[in-house]
């Protein structure tokens, strides 16, 4: 179901853009529009919609217009025409005090440079959405503690912000935008400001607290590689329009048009990377032997609803789901074979990864890759796949 | 050779004045009475006890909102004030000192503010803050004389109009150099512009804030001999008396004990925005 639904949506800063929207619908560059009227263009013609639960990215170059189209939906910039339906309300004819109850319980928003307080401790940060809607100090410092301990900040509640490292101060900045329990979050290149590898934990903790919580998200980046890592769908912005809208396979396999093809010309690499460099570990496995309790608790261990069967040496005989599983135990069965799943798609460690997408967006199992003699070698999971596409530093290194 | 007519600026302000005066005088009646009685109830208040036991009260209060060592200071240079018999005007400057730098808060604070709030205010208040700082104090002095008479209370309002400038731009600058992302984080939690005011802007503002306070009593002790021209007296009008007897050494022993009571203010308050400070860090 949407969510959130954006018509025709169109932003021009500046105080005369009757002139300047005037010229947009005749069709002129927003270089001439600036010249001739003074006015800039920050997006124009805006059309999506964002289904709940959904992990929503906005890409593009700087200067595409994606902080101003996600400032929009909160109206801390203030659109100039159009409509932004958030469950079935146009939060554009929103008057004051509606508009501030929408911000406390609604929406909530992460920032690229934090933006904590500093001068507040970590849990006053976190608190301040419930302080500024008159909840009890009691309640809100539990709920704060809460939240932190979600984040894994425990401990930390009353060191200041500034004592803390930039990924445990996003932390914050994440349980500050979440202790309301709003239903969407927006969240400007929330990450961009960390390390590489404080950055690919932060999308890894965001996708497992979205597991748990299933917000609606929208994730304004211009990393090709985060943006497939965690969006389950797409919008590609090119000087202020939306160009396509797809999941991650749709725009790499389809891109509509040249900017898009430029911008995921990394998919090159597609044909050279091959299963081997994209896959996992073959682990965890179950064997033949093992019981349905045994492969329940392996899951569970891992987080996964699925897992691989092989024979004493390691040769491939299928997936097992965790309902079957479920569904055995419940009927006291002890035999796995029974509920095998054998026709699974295998690829082989030197498949191009161009030959490993479609396979991938068709199935709802991981892809087994296998030797010759059908032997388990490793396990593909769409997000490393599609993140193997542009593992090179994403657009910054194939576009700018 | 064309002869320009002369412009009436003078003329025209003292038709001003004049119409204020016959038009505002119970307005003026009444400011009168109250700045007097406040400033009346704060000197009895300090004079009716003895003024060792000052020197102690100052020492521990000076001692608890900084360090032992300002307070030790504190309690000399205070010592030194009664010793140089200096104390009962000392009094009196320290009553006008601070209910003049009360007031000029109390208007410099929100004016201030005011002038973040709204571009026109800002534009209209920058030039004459610039005049203010600018003009001779002495001129302060007519139109306080003219609707206040002579007194503690003209000294007191011109005082004022003296110290605000400031103020007011401390406290716009302060606010204005809070983090544009920090109030865009405060509006995207549903802050009402009250919130956003009192929870973010003022307490990250406030060292810069407590710098226009302590300007602001530095700029009221500066106009005390000035004040002391129209009456206002205390230690402002040791000095004159020194300087119209050519008494050197009254003269400065009335100076000396103005630097000190400049210097126990300003460490006071100094102290405290530094505190904050490192709170903060
Ligand atoms: N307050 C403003 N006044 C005038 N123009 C603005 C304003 N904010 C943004 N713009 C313009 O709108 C366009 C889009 O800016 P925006 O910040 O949305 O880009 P972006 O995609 O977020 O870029 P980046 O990746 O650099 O953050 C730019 O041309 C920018 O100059
Ligand atoms: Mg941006």
């Amino acid at each position: 179901m949407s969510q959130i639904i954006v018509k025709d949506l169109v932003k021009i800063f500046g105080d005369h853009p009757e002139e300047a929207l005037k010229m947009l619908r005749e069709g002129c560059s927003k270089s001439k529009i600036l010249e001739k009227t003074r006015q800039t263009v920050g997006v124009f013609d805006i059309n999506f919609h964002v289904n709940k639960g959904e992990v929503f990215v906005l890409m593009g170059l700087s200067g595409s217009g994606k902080s101003t189209l996600l400032r929009c939906l909160n109206r801390l910039i203030e659109p100039t025409s159009g409509t932004i339906d958030i469950d079935g309300q146009d939060i554009i004819k929103a008057k004051p005090d509606m508009l501030r109850e929408i911000r406390q319980k609604k929406i909530s928003m992460v920032f690229q440079g934090f933006a904590l307080f500093p001068h507040r401790t970590v849990l006053h940060n976190v608190a301040y959405g419930l302080e500024i809607q008159g909840v009890s100090l009691e309640k809100r410092r539990e709920k704060a503690a809460q939240m932190l301990e979600v984040v894994g900040l425990q401990g930390w509640e009353d060191s200041m912000p500034s004592q803390l490292s930039g990924g445990m101060q996003q932390r914050v900045g994440l349980a500050r935008a979440l202790v309301n329990d709003p239903d969407i979050l927006l969240m400007d290149e929330a990450f961009s400001a960390l390390d590489p590898l404080i950055r690919k934990e932060m999308q890894e903790e965001l996708l497992s607290l979205q597991n748990t919580m299933n917000k609606t998200i929208i994730f304004v980046t211009h990393d090709l590689d985060e943006a497939l890592r965690i969006g389950d769908r797409i919008a590609l912005m090119n000087d202020g329009a939306i160009v396509q809208t797809g999941t991650a396979e749709e725009i790499l396999t389809n891109p509509s048009d040249d900017y898009v093809e430029k911008f995921v010309a990394d998919v090159d690499r597609s044909k050279v990377v091959t299963a081997e460099s994209v896959m996992k570990a073959p682990t965890p496995v179950v064997s033949l032997k093992d019981g349905p309790r045994v492969a329940l608790r392996l899951m569970k261990e891992h987080g996964i609803s699925s897992i691989f069967v092989v024979t004493k040496d390691r040769k491939l005989v299928g997936i097992v789901l965790v309902e079957d599983l479920i569904q055995m135990v419940n009927e006291q069965k002890e035999n796995i074979i029974d509920i095998i799943h054998q026709d699974i798609p295998k690829v082989n460690m030197d498949t191009p990864i161009i030959d490993i997408i479609p396979i991938i967006a068709e199935t709802r199992f991981p892809v087994a890759v296998t030797r010759e003699d059908n032997r388990l070698m490793g396990i593909l999971v769409k997000g490393a796949v599609l993140a193997g596409m542009v593992r090179k530093g994403g657009m910054n290194g194939s576009v700018a | 050779m064309v002869v320009l007519p002369k412009i009436p600026i003078g003329l025209w302000v003292e038709i001003i004045v004049e119409w204020a005066q016959d038009n505002l005088g119970v307005v003026f009646d009444l400011v009168t009475r109250m700045i007097e009685k406040t400033v009346t109830v704060i000197e009895q208040a300090t004079l009716s006890v003895h003024p060792i036991v000052v020197v102690i009260l100052v020492f521990a209060l000076v001692w608890f909102l900084t360090n032992w060592k300002t307070a030790l200071g504190t309690a000399f240079g205070l010592y030194l004030i009664y010793n140089m018999e200096l104390w009962k005007a000392s009094v009196e400057t320290l009553s006008l000192v601070i209910v003049a730098t009360v007031l000029a808060l109390l208007m410099g604070v929100p004016l201030g503010i005011l002038t973040t709030r709204s571009n026109l205010v800002h534009k209209i208040t920058m030039p004459i803050l610039d005049l203010m700082q600018t003009m001779p104090s002495f001129v302060y002095l007519i139109p306080a004389v003219l609707f206040f008479g002579l007194g503690q209370v003209p000294g007191l309002i011109a005082t004022v109009v003296f110290a605000m400038p400031p103020c007011i731009r401390l406290t716009g600058l302060g606010i204005r150099q809070v983090p544009v992302e920090l109030v865009e984080a405060a509006t995207a939690f549903g802050s009402t512009e009250w919130q956003k005011l009192t929870k973010v802007q003022i307490p990250l503002a406030l060292p810069t804030i407590m710098a226009g306070i302590n300007q602001c009593i530095m700029l009221s002790l500066s106009m005390v001999v000035i004040a002391a021209m129209i009456g206002a007296g205390g230690l402002g009008s040791e000095v004159l008396a020194g300087i119209s007897r050519l008494d050197i050494a009254k003269g400065f022993e009335g100076g000396l004990a103005i630097v000190i009571m400049a210097m126990i203010l300003d460490r006071i308050t100094q102290s405290y925005g530094e505190k904050r400070k490192i709170k903060q860090v």
